[in-house]
C-alpha cells in the first residue's frame, strides 16, 4: 500500500468509527507501526484544518474523530433538535476535583467542597464520568473514583494531561474580573484563550 | 443590612464564604472573624425567615466560624503553640477557600470547552441495541423464544397411547446429570437433541424443567441463532465443573 493509499484507508477508518479511533488499533488492521498510524493521523488532522471544512479531525480520549467545529453549535443544535444542555455547578466542580485529584474518596471530595457530595458522584457515575477504580487501602476500605474515557471525549481532551494546569491562588479573585488579572502564581497556566 | 438570598448559587458554605469574602473586600491572608462570622450568621437567619432548610454543613461551618472567632480571641498559649507554623486559627479555613476556590475555577474552566452534543457534534451511529449482540451471529433467548419452543415440543408429541403403562418416575436432577454428560466436550448442543423422537409429556416437562435449572445454576446459557432460530446450550462453566455429576436431590430444586 502506499502513502496516498493508506492516508485514504485511515481516514475511511476514522469515518466509519464510532467512538474515537486510536491509532493503535488503526496500526493492528493494517499491520503497521503505531507511530506510522498516528503520522498519518496526524497529517490529516492538520490537512482538515486547512481546508477549512464544516467538521475538522480533532484528538479525543486518546483517539481521532471527525468533529464540528465550536462556532458552529448554535446551528447543528437546531438542525438536530438538542437543546443546549449544561450542567450544574455541583457537577462541574465535583467533576473538576475527581479529574485532578483521582484517584479521590467521597470523604475527600466532600472535605475540599464542604458539602455532601453522594448525590453528585451518583449522577456522573450514572452519566459515565466517572468510575470506581476500586476500594482505598485504609480502614472503612472507602471506593475511590476516577475519570472514564467518556469524561475525555466529551469534553474533547486528548487525555489528563490535556486538563488546563490547575491555578494555584494566593488570594481571592473577583467574582468579575478575569482570570488572569488576579494572584497566578503558576506562570505556566495556559490563558482562558489558549483552554477554547 | 439587606442581604439577597438566592440561595441555588451557593454550592456550599464554603461558597457562600467566598461570596462574603469578596462582596465586601476582604483580605484573605486577614480575614476579620467577627465580622464575617456575624454577617454568615446573619445570612443563615435570613434563609431560616424563608423557611429553607438550612443544610447540616451550613450549621457545622457557622461552629467552625465561631470557634475560630473564639481562639483568637484567647491569648496564645505557651511557647509550643507560637512556635508553630499554623498557630494563626484561620489558617486552615483560608487554606481551604483557596483551595476550594482553584476547584471551582477548574470546574468553570471545564464548562468552556466546546462540549461534544453541545457545542460540537460528532456522526452518530445506530444505537447499540438496534445491531446484532456481541456474540458472533447468536443472540441470548427470551423467555418468550423458550415458551414457543416448549409448545411446539408439546404439540409434537403423539396424542394418546393405546395402552397404559406404569408410571415412570423420572428426576430432574438424573435429567441434568444426562444434559451435562452430552455436553461434555462439546461446544454446545441443539435444543431439539435434547429429547427423544417420541417423548412422553412427563419426560418432556423433566427435560425442559431440567434445562432450565442448569441455566438457572449459571452452568449453561441458552442462545439462538439470529438466522436460523435454532436454540443451543453452550457449557457456562469450565470443562472441569461439567465432569462433575450433580450429587443433590430433586427435593432441592423443589420437585421431590
Amino acid at each position: 500500500m502506499d502513502t496516498a493509499e493508506l492516508k485514504v484507508v485511515i481516514e475511511a477508518m476514522v469515518f466509519a468509527s464510532e467512538t474515537p479511533l486510536r491509532p493503535e488499533r488503526v496500526a493492528e488492521a493494517l499491520e503497521i507501526d503505531r507511530s506510522a498510524a498516528k503520522a498519518v493521523l496526524d497529517d490529516l488532522v492538520g490537512e482538515y484544518q486547512r481546508l477549512g471544512r464544516g467538521f475538522v479531525l480533532l484528538e479525543a480520549a486518546e483517539g481521532y474523530q471527525f468533529r464540528t467545529r465550536p462556532e458552529h453549535g448554535e446551528w447543528l443544535r437546531r438542525v438536530l433538535r438538542n437543546r443546549p444542555f449544561r450542567f450544574s455547578r455541583a457537577a462541574l466542580e465535583t467533576l473538576a476535583i475527581i479529574a485532578y485529584r483521582q484517584p479521590i474518596t467521597r470523604a475527600e471530595i466532600e472535605y475540599l467542597r464542604g458539602v455532601d457530595s453522594g448525590g453528585v458522584v451518583k449522577t456522573l457515575l450514572e452519566k459515565h464520568l466517572v468510575r470506581i477504580l476500586g476500594k482505598k487501602d485504609i480502614p472503612g476500605r472507602p471506593m475511590i473514583y476516577g475519570t472514564t474515557r467518556e469524561f475525555l471525549e466529551l469534553f474533547g481532551l486528548r487525555d489528563l494531561r490535556g486538563l488546563p494546569t490547575l491555578k494555584e491562588f494566593s488570594e481571592l479573585s473577583l467574582d468579575s474580573s478575569p482570570l488572569e488579572e488576579e494572584g497566578v502564581t503558576e506562570s505556566s497556566a495556559p490563558s482562558r484563550e489558549e483552554l477554547n | 443590612m439587606s442581604y439577597e438570598i438566592r440561595i441555588d448559587n451557593f454550592e456550599g458554605p464554603l461558597d457562600l464564604l467566598l461570596h462574603l469574602i469578596r462582596k465586601n473586600e476582604m483580605e484573605i491572608s486577614d480575614i476579620p472573624m467577627a465580622e464575617i462570622t456575624s454577617q454568615y450568621l446573619a445570612f443563615l437567619d435570613a434563609m431560616q425567615t424563608l423557611n429553607l432548610d438550612v443544610a447540616g454543613e451550613f450549621l457545622l461551618m457557622a461552629a467552625t466560624l465561631v470557634h475560630i472567632k473564639s481562639r483568637m480571641l484567647l491569648p496564645p498559649d505557651g511557647v509550643e503553640e507560637a512556635e508553630e507554623e499554623e498557630a494563626d486559627p484561620r489558617a486552615e479555613l483560608v487554606r481551604r477557600l483557596l483551595e476550594y476556590q482553584k476547584y471551582k475555577e477548574a470546574g468553570t474552566a471545564l464548562d468552556s470547552f466546546p462540549v461534544l452534543g453541545r457545542e460540537v457534534f460528532a456522526r452518530r451511529f445506530p444505537a447499540p441495541e438496534l445491531e446484532g449482540a456481541d456474540e458472533g451471529e447468536f443472540a441470548a433467548v427470551g423467555l418468550f423464544e423458550l415458551v414457543e419452543a416448549l409448545q411446539k415440543l408439546l404439540k409434537g408429541k403423539p396424542e394418546a397411547s393405546f395402552h397404559e403403562v406404569s408410571v415412570e418416575q423420572l428426576s430432574v436432577t438424573e435429567r441434568i446429570n444426562s444434559i451435562l454428560e452430552l455436553l461434555r466436550g462439546r461446544e454446545s448442543i441443539a435444543f431439539d437433541e435434547l429429547f427423544p423422537s417420541h417423548p412422553q409429556r412427563q419426560e418432556l416437562v423433566v427435560t425442559f424443567l431440567a434445562m432450565l435449572e442448569l441455566v438457572k445454576l449459571r452452568m449453561v446459557r441458552l442462545m439462538q441463532n439470529a438466522r436460523f432460530g435454532v436454540i443451543l446450550l453452550l457449557p457456562a462453566v469450565r470443562e472441569e465443573a461439567l465432569e462433575e455429576r450433580l450429587e443433590i436431590g430433586d427435593e432441592v430444586f423443589g420437585y421431590g
